[in-house]
């Protein structure tokens, strides 16, 4: 027993070290034509043999080990309390959402204008996991190209905005219905097809979406992207210095203060915090509706559902659409705090990001989507000093997430409704 | 004749490329086909057999050693080594410990080790591409008195019987070798194979095991065929490999042979014939159709729910 | 009700039905046995639509219904359980129940947004219906909790309970009382016919349980190996010696 752990330790430490030397002990550098090999520091070497050495001894020691992490959460003095009750939860819930609402709406005029803006960001991501959110958590439908419907929405704007001159205020629906729309017809297709399959094709479809931006010059501006998207106006007042558009006033003008870089910035953040609540609101309406309980039915058994009567069809393409519907608002005030948008900031990576976001939060918990944003977009700001090793650790965090507590921070309970009993 | 030249050129381009999709695509097939789950970061382990390949070469070298053959094989199976382990490792620390809860978290674990291997290479090795050396040189060429001229070099021949002798070794092994056998009776059912005696997860280690080996060929073949490596390119190559898989019917290796070999010719077609730019295009859109109408891929086995 | 001509499945190379014929009439009990792996739940996806029948005629009230899709046939009035006891295992009893009367709702989403009157009322009404039927099967302490937590027992009848929210004209049965015990078979007994007694409901039912079959059908078919062997009363059947052959063998 002895020995076979101290063989499993020793070819743990050896795999360590496998993966590990090649690609940090030896670096390729390009001189001129040729290529060399050089040693990297000291300080890297150490640190590999250092992490074989820490596989071994973790390996020999693990049970001891295991079994005093298993003890760990015992020392959380919340951890044999009975789940709060119910109507108890449910209000504090509401009360905490709404402190955080009423506190979002004053925090703008006491901070930097970077944090606002960082704040908009925020916002844009919370209104994209609770679209995804609907496609994914609720209906069950894995899908990796959410990306895309965030695309149509920023591009429409800039599109409209380049040809015709319209205005933020337009541009909102009519990029929100475009995105849904195209969620629609991403439905059709996938109709079918079974988880996994699924995922591909949707990420498939995302990567069509954008190569078609990048290389359609002609429209879209290729990799070069789409600029000159304006901001939203204020009942025709404007946020900038001077007037851009003919007809329109300006706000620092017409309420005779100075101009401030920081109008524009907080009333875009104003508007976002805006859409973004209602984007809440509206989803948590749907999930108490018929619409939302039929996208979880088809979730839990699809083949269920269909005994009852659910057309999979009309349920799947409702989740498609709607989850894209509100991709496109994102995508709108994107465009419109960016002034400039380009494929660039529609890869895969965006939509991985945006799915672990959902999945970090609790699929189906609004408050944990939140919260999960905010740490997502927030953290990598304030560990600026390792910006080098952000995506590293991103990506390592996702996996100690899922290995550690995949039901996320806040999973979701179930809505309990009181019966009358009948007769 | 110029036209058949040329279309004989893009064929033989595809089928190039396809045969090394083929073998990144086995990989994604055969874990699928065993624990039902998409390995998002094999992409990368091609990256890093890729890198690692490079780096024997450029290693010995500079140690003055000048065989090529033997230089090949000891890069490929540094690469093959470093791969393997790399696999095996991904899978005991992001995908064993989720295995069996709902389909979502191990693919966002795969998802995130997949951000996670880019960029330690990234980091270890620089964000720019690096030239590999085009080792094999030269081939045939053939010209009808026409301007165009076609070519089959070495490279190209070396990649289609490097394909065939692993594609023949894979076949064999799962044939006839009893770790073989133990792999279809996982993949078939995997309860009653561990009640069988059979242990599961070495099993499943061997999988990850085989699949990364290949890919770390591949990673050698094309690295050296297209010249240059980079950190990204392994989700690019994985995504047309995973494709592929899909295409011709997850969890079927003759289907991800298959794939690998249509998804090549058709990315090649539209270069030569469309755009270059739109051969992802062209890619996916085929799998869209495919699937429309044969949701389980070209070979793969219907599912029949049981109802 | 329900009329059954000559059906036949074929999947592939086997024949998993062949030639089966069988009727329903209002307010009746009608059950399929035979031994395992006859046919039976094949029959039973061929009537709700879940498998596209290759031979045959399925008449349902007047109309053939042979290949219509399975969410068409439900809302036609015909429902379902199934072998294997399918709910909707992370949500609660009662939004399983509320999912069954999706028919019944206001689905129109501009009105659920705000609330209207009409979808008030329906939602209501949902839950006084889906409120009744808990209590009749004896879930409605149990209203709340998670389906998925339920008791084996408790789940079989609320599949029962969620068909019947649905105000179904035929209910189809696949072995109800799989794995329960003496006395919660006998529950399920007394359940089936007061569906039938006092809900005016047609039940076909898929059963091994020879004791309750014989104790509540008012006719009996017995299919074997895909093909019919024979049909009619309770009586009629115990005495068949096909019957008695195909389940026990030559003596």
């Amino acid at each position: 027993m002895a020995a076979n752990n101290i063989r499993h330790a020793l070819f743990c430490a050896i795999v360590t070290l496998i993966i590990s030397f090649p690609i940090l002990g030896l670096s390729l550098e390009a001189k001129g034509v040729n290529i060399t090999l050089s040693g990297a520091k000291t300080s890297t070497y150490v640190a590999i043999v250092l992490a074989a050495v820490a596989v071994f001894v973790f390996q020999i020691f693990r049970d001891t080990f295991m079994g005093a992490l298993g003890k760990l959460p015992n020392l959380n003095p919340l951890a044999g309390r009975e789940p709060m009750e119910q109507n108890k939860r449910v209000k504090l819930e509401s009360w905490l959402l709404t402190g955080i609402v009423v506190f979002a709406l004053f925090w703008p005029f006491l901070v930097s204008r970077g944090s606002v803006d960082l704040a908009t960001l925020v916002l844009i991501y919370i209104m994209l996991a609770l679209g995804l959110n609907v496609v994914v958590g609720l209906a069950g439908l894995l899908d990796l190209g959410y990306v895309a419907f965030y695309a149509v929405g920023a591009y429409t704007f800039a599109l409209l905005s380049q040809y015709t001159g319209i205005s933020f205020w337009m541009a909102l629906p009519i990029g929100a219905l475009l995105a849904g729309l195209t969620g629609m017809i991403l439905g059709f297709p996938v109709l079918r097809l079974r988880g996994d399959y699924l995922a591909i094709v949707t990420l498939g479809f995302g990567e069509i979406i954008r190569i078609l931006l990048n290389n359609w010059t002609t429209l879209t501006g290729g990799p070069n992207g789409i600029g000159g998207i304006p901001e939203p106006t204020l009942f025709g007042m404007e946020f900038g210095r001077r007037v851009k558009e003919e007809g329109n006033t300006s706000f620092h003008e017409t309420f005779g203060i100075a101009y401030s870089g920081e109008h524009k910035v907080i009333f875009l953040y104003l508007i976002a915090l805006v859409l973004a609540v209602i984007t809440a609101l509206i989803i948590r309406r749907f999930m108490r509706m018929p619409v939302g309980r039929a996208w979880e039915a088809l979730r839990e058994d699809e083949i269920a559902a269909r005994s009852l009567g659910l057309s999979r069809t009309a349920v799947k393409l409702s989740a498609f659409t709607i989850g894209a519907f509100f991709a496109g608002f994102a995508g709108t005030v994107f465009a419109s705090k960016q002034g400039f948008i380009s494929p660039e900031s529609f890869v895969f990576l965006e939509s991985a990001i945006i799915l672990a976001i959902v999945v970090l939060g609790g699929m189906g918990s609004q408050l944990g989507v939140i919260l999960a944003a905010i740490a997502v977009t927030i953290l990598p700001e304030l560990a600026r000093e390792f910006s080098e090793y952000r995506m590293l650790i991103f990506g390592a965090a996702m996996v100690l997430m899922m290995v550690w507590r995949p039901q996320g921070l806040l999973p979701v309970r179930r809505v309990q409704i009181t019966l009358n009993k009948q007769g | 004749m110029q036209d058949l030249l040329y279309f004989s050129q893009q064929l033989i381009n595809g089928l190039t490329i396809g045969s090394a999709y083929a073998l990144i695509a086995i990989g994604y097939t055969m874990v699928y086909g065993i624990i039902g789950m998409i390995n998002f970061a094999h992409g990368e382990i091609y990256m890093i057999g890729a890198y690692t390949a490079l780096i024997a070469i450029t290693g010995l070298t500079a140690l003055g050693l000048a065989w090529l053959p033997l230089i090949l094989i000891v890069a490929l199976l540094c690469a093959m080594l470093v791969s393997s382990s790399m696999g095996w490792a991904v899978e005991r620390v992001a995908y064993r410990p989720v295995r069996g809860r709902h389909r979502l978290i191990p693919l966002i674990s795969a998802i995130g080790m997949s951000i996670f291997l880019q960029n330690y290479v990234h980091l270890a090795q620089g964000s720019r591409n690096i030239g590999f050396p085009a080792l094999i040189e030269g081939g045939f060429n053939f010209s009808a008195d026409g301007a165009f001229e076609m070519s089959l070099s070495y490279m190209q021949i070396t990649i289609f019987i490097t394909t065939l002798i692993c594609m023949t070794a894979l076949s064999l092994f799962i044939s006839r070798s009893r770790t073989g056998r133990a792999c279809r009776a996982v993949s078939q059912d995997i309860g009653m194979a561990s009640l069988l005696g059979i242990d599961t997860n070495r099993i499943i280690s061997a999988t990850f095991i085989i699949g990364a080996a290949l890919a770390a060929v591949a990673g050698l073949l094309l690295g050296m065929y297209y010249g240059s490596v980079d950190p990204l390119f392994g989700f690019i190559a994985g995504l047309k490999a995973f494709t592929a898989a899909v295409l011709g019917g997850i969890g079927s290796i003759p289907g991800a042979m298959l794939g690998g070999l249509i998804l090549g010719v058709s990315e090649s077609m539209t270069s030569g014939y469309l755009s270059g730019e739109y051969k992802d295009v062209v890619s996916f859109g085929l799998l869209i159709l495919i699937l429309l109408f044969k949701p389980t891929g070209l070979l793969g086995k219907p599912e029949v729910e049981k109802i | 009700m329900l009329e059954v001509q000559n059906l036949s499945m074929r999947f592939g190379g086997l024949l998993a039905v062949d030639g089966v014929s069988l009727d329903v009439q209002e307010r009746e009990i009608v059950s399929i046995i035979g031994p395992n792996g006859a046919g039976k739940t094949t029959v039973f996806n061929c009537l709700s639509g879940f498998y596209k029948p290759t031979g045959g005629k399925v008449i349902f009230e007047g109309k053939e219904i042979q290949g219509i899709p399975d969410y068409k046939i439900s809302r036609l009035g015909m429902v379902r359980t199934f072998q294997h006891v399918r709910l909707f295992t992370q949500m609660t009893v009662v939004e399983n129940l509320l999912v069954a009367q999706h028919r019944h709702l206001n689905t129109n989403m501009i009105a659920g947004l705000l609330g209207t009157p009409n979808y008030k009322e329906r939602e209501q009404k949902a839950l006084d219906r889906a409120a009744y039927w808990l209590e009749r099967v004896g879930l409605l302490d149990l209203a709340n909790r998670d389906a998925g937590n339920l008791a084996y027992g408790q789940q079989r009848r609320l599949e029962i309970a969620r068909c019947m929210v649905t105000e179904p004209k035929l209910l189809m049965l696949d072995e109800p009382a799989a794995g329960l015990n003496p006395a919660e078979t006998k529950e399920l007994n007394q359940l089936i016919v007061s569906l039938k007694e006092d809900y005016n409901v047609s039940v076909v039912l898929i059963e091994h349980d020879m004791s309750l079959v014989m104790d509540i059908s008012d006719r009996i078919n017995v299919i074997n190996q895909g093909k019919p062997l024979a049909s009619g009363t309770p009586e009629e059947i115990r005495h068949n010696d096909d019957v008695i052959k195909a389940y026990l063998g030559e003596a």
